[in-house]
């Protein structure tokens, strides 16, 4: 049983005025504990594979199934729910709320989940810790770098225990070392946790370290690789 | 899927929404100072309007008409000393048992045409008790010439603006002209004891004051009364004291009304310049609301982005809502409470020190007097004022909130994170 399963997915914008077809039927299974990157270039469909699979997005037709769950099926708070307690996600932007603390970012979605405190601020620290930034515990995302601030999104993505996170060019607005900081540290808890990880991605270096490459061109995939 | 135990709703909204509210100071504090300035200036202007209503009526009651009087059915759609009727000591002493009535003082009232050599001029004549209605409305310390009469003296108090317009002083001489009892002729002569102030304009310019015997004699009364006022203890309750003192007389013979009944134009007139005072309060509401409502435009707009995030990794767009609804709640009560701790001590000081139009412009003061005001404006200290500014912003502010709510309805995840 997959993990994340997608049968004929396509998705086609504006298709009474002037149709773009982003995604043109992509069958894929995608297995707990796997480190995956989608890549491929600019237009490819990489982005809107990911925003269907993390239920943002609605395809045109076909399904997507997450633990057997169709999530077509789901109201729309079902599937914040859902969102909440099964996906992590990853942003390009790192998109952490301004006014809140490292730790109370990484509250948050447990906070969502009314989770009690003591285990809210054990696991945040528990996170903040994994990813190498417990010291910057109570800082706002403004005193942070870009490195920084990507791992404490890396630690909020995880604080719900999802059952994987997506991650939309995580590393794009990262420098060398700071890239590499991220991958270790995604890596070591794919390695030792298990967490499963899927990446959009056309950045090398996320590319090296995947062991699964799925390549997508004008909406298809070309190509899917365990390297 | 699993499932942890859970606990109650975590008060983070509330610190999200006040964080938030400071992530653009300046813009938050130009709101803060448009609702503080409309809550300053509101309370202010409720406060001057009421308490300038409250000290006229207060005026009237304590110098004049009492809270309550009791006539002889009939009376006060037609008053009449043809309507008087006989005190007895037991209706008087039914009446001053009652706790919240301090006494009952006798009167008998009645229009006269006052004369001298080369003037005249229709008045109101009130026949008192002197001892029991000074002891009440210290009429004593409004004599403003001359001195105050006794019981069966043959002289008379004259309100001063009569005593200006008649050319008379203490000492000299009035006639008076009217009606009596069943229709005999009243006529009588009276030397002038003093003149007295009172603070209500229409009553300072056409009172003449008799003690109680030599008015009965001059209308032929004998010893009837037109009315029985009634002073109360507080001004509060004055409504239902009015109606528990109607079971304990006989009303096919009596009729107790309280002021607001006695005086129905007073009432109205108050309610009138109450509306006007409303209506100025609500345009600037109306300018504060567009002010405070495009911060909020502005707060929703700039944050469509966030909002399509924060749905995305799992906030319901109700909690979103919530958040939005306490940001500008926060501004608007925030606002509301400093506005009314800044205006109490300004409230305080116009209470302590009223406007005196007397002194700012004869031309006011006229206008004032002309419609019964007394020129002078002290503040009102009641808290309600205050209290009412605050739960307006917050209503305002609720009402406000319907438009992230409904922002956020219509808001798509996937536009908004493209936003």
């Amino acid at each position: 049983m997959s993990l994340i399963e997608t049968r004929q997915l396509t998705k086609t914008y504006n298709p009474e005025t002037v149709p773009v077809h982003a995604l043109r039927g992509v069958d894929l299974c995608i297995e707990k504990g796997e480190f995956t990157a989608i890549v491929g270039p600019s237009g490819s469909g990489k982005t809107t594979l990911l925003n269907i699979i993390g239920g943002l997005d609605k395809p045109s037709s076909g399904q997507v199934l997450i633990n057997q769950t169709d999530i077509a099926q789901l109201s729309e708070n079902q599937l914040i729910d859902f969102r909440r307690d099964h996906i992590g996600f990853v942003f390009q932007a790192y998109n952490l709320i301004p006014v809140l603390t490292a730790r109370e970012n990484v509250s948050f979605i447990m906070l969502l989940q009314k989770r009690p405190a003591a285990e809210r601020k054990a696991r945040a620290m528990e996170l903040l810790e994994a990813v190498g930034i417990a010291e910057k515990a109570d800082v706002r995302p403004i005193y942070l770098s870009g490195g920084q601030q990507q791992r404490v999104a890396v630690a909020r993505a995880l604080a719900s225990r999802p059952d994987f996170v997506l991650a939309d060019e995580p590393t794009a607005n990262l420098d060398s070392v700071a890239t590499k900081r991220l991958l270790d540290i995604m890596a070591r808890l794919n390695e030792e946790e298990g967490m499963t990880f899927i990446f959009s991605t056309h950045d090398q270096r996320v590319i090296d370290r995947a062991r699964r490459i799925i390549r997508l061109e004008d909406g298809k995939i070309t190509q899917d690789e365990t390297p | 899927m699993k499932k942890q135990k859970r606990t109650t709703e975590p008060p983070f909204l509330p610190l999200l929404a006040w964080r938030n509210i400071w992530r653009n100071k300046r813009r938050t504090l130009i709101t803060l100072l448009s609702v503080f300035m409309a809550v300053l200036l509101s309370s202010l202007m409720i406060s001057i309007q009421q308490g300038a209503w409250n000290a006229m009526i207060a005026n009237l009651l304590n110098t004049y008409t009492g809270y309550i009087q009791i006539h002889r059915k009939g009376y006060n759609d037609n008053p009449s000393v043809n309507l008087s009727f006989q005190a007895s000591q037991e209706l008087i002493r039914k009446i001053e048992s009652h706790p919240k009535v301090q006494i009952a003082l006798p009167r008998l009232e009645s229009f006269a045409l006052a004369s001298t050599e080369n003037l005249s001029r229709g008045v109101l004549v009130l026949g008192i008790n002197p001892e029991a209605e000074n002891a009440i409305t210290n009429l004593t310390a409004r004599i403003s010439k001359g001195k105050y009469f006794a019981e069966g003296e043959k002289s008379a108090l004259l309100s001063d603006s009569l005593a200006a317009h008649l050319q008379l002083q203490p000492g000299d001489t009035i006639v008076l002209l009217s009606q009596g009892y069943h229709g005999m002729s009243a006529a009588g002569k009276y030397s002038i004891a003093g003149l007295v102030h009172f603070p209500s304009p229409d009553i300072n310019r056409n009172l003449v004051l008799l003690p109680l015997k030599t008015a009965q004699e001059f209308y032929g009364t004998g010893n009837r009364i037109t009315s029985l006022a009634l002073f109360l203890d507080s001004d509060s309750d004055v409504e239902k004291t009015a109606k528990t003192l109607q079971n304990q007389v006989d009303t096919s013979q009596y009729e107790v009304l309280s002021w607001t009944q006695t005086m129905p134009e007073l009432v109205q007139a108050r309610d009138v310049d109450t509306a006007g005072a409303i209506l100025m309060l609500a345009v600037l509401y109306v300018i504060v609301s567009f002010g405070i409502f495009g911060t909020l435009i502005m707060m929703v707009r700039e944050r469509i982005y966030e909002m399509g995030v924060l749905i995305a990794i799992g906030m319901k767009r109700y909690l979103l809502g919530i958040m939005f609804w306490l940001e500008i709640t926060f501004i608007g009560l925030l606002g509301a409470i400093l506005g009314m701790i800044a205006s109490f001590p300004v409230v305080y000081y116009f209470h302590q020190h009223p406007i005196n139009m007397t002194q700012l412009s004869s031309d006011a003061t006229a206008i004032y007097e002309r419609f019964g005001f007394e020129p002078i404006f002290p503040a009102s200290m009641d808290p309600n004022i205050f209290v009412q500014q605050a739960l307006f912003i917050f209503l305002i502010t609720s009402i406000m909130a319907l438009y992230p709510f409904w922002t956020l309805k219509k808001l798509k995840v996937m536009e908004a994170m493209k936003s």
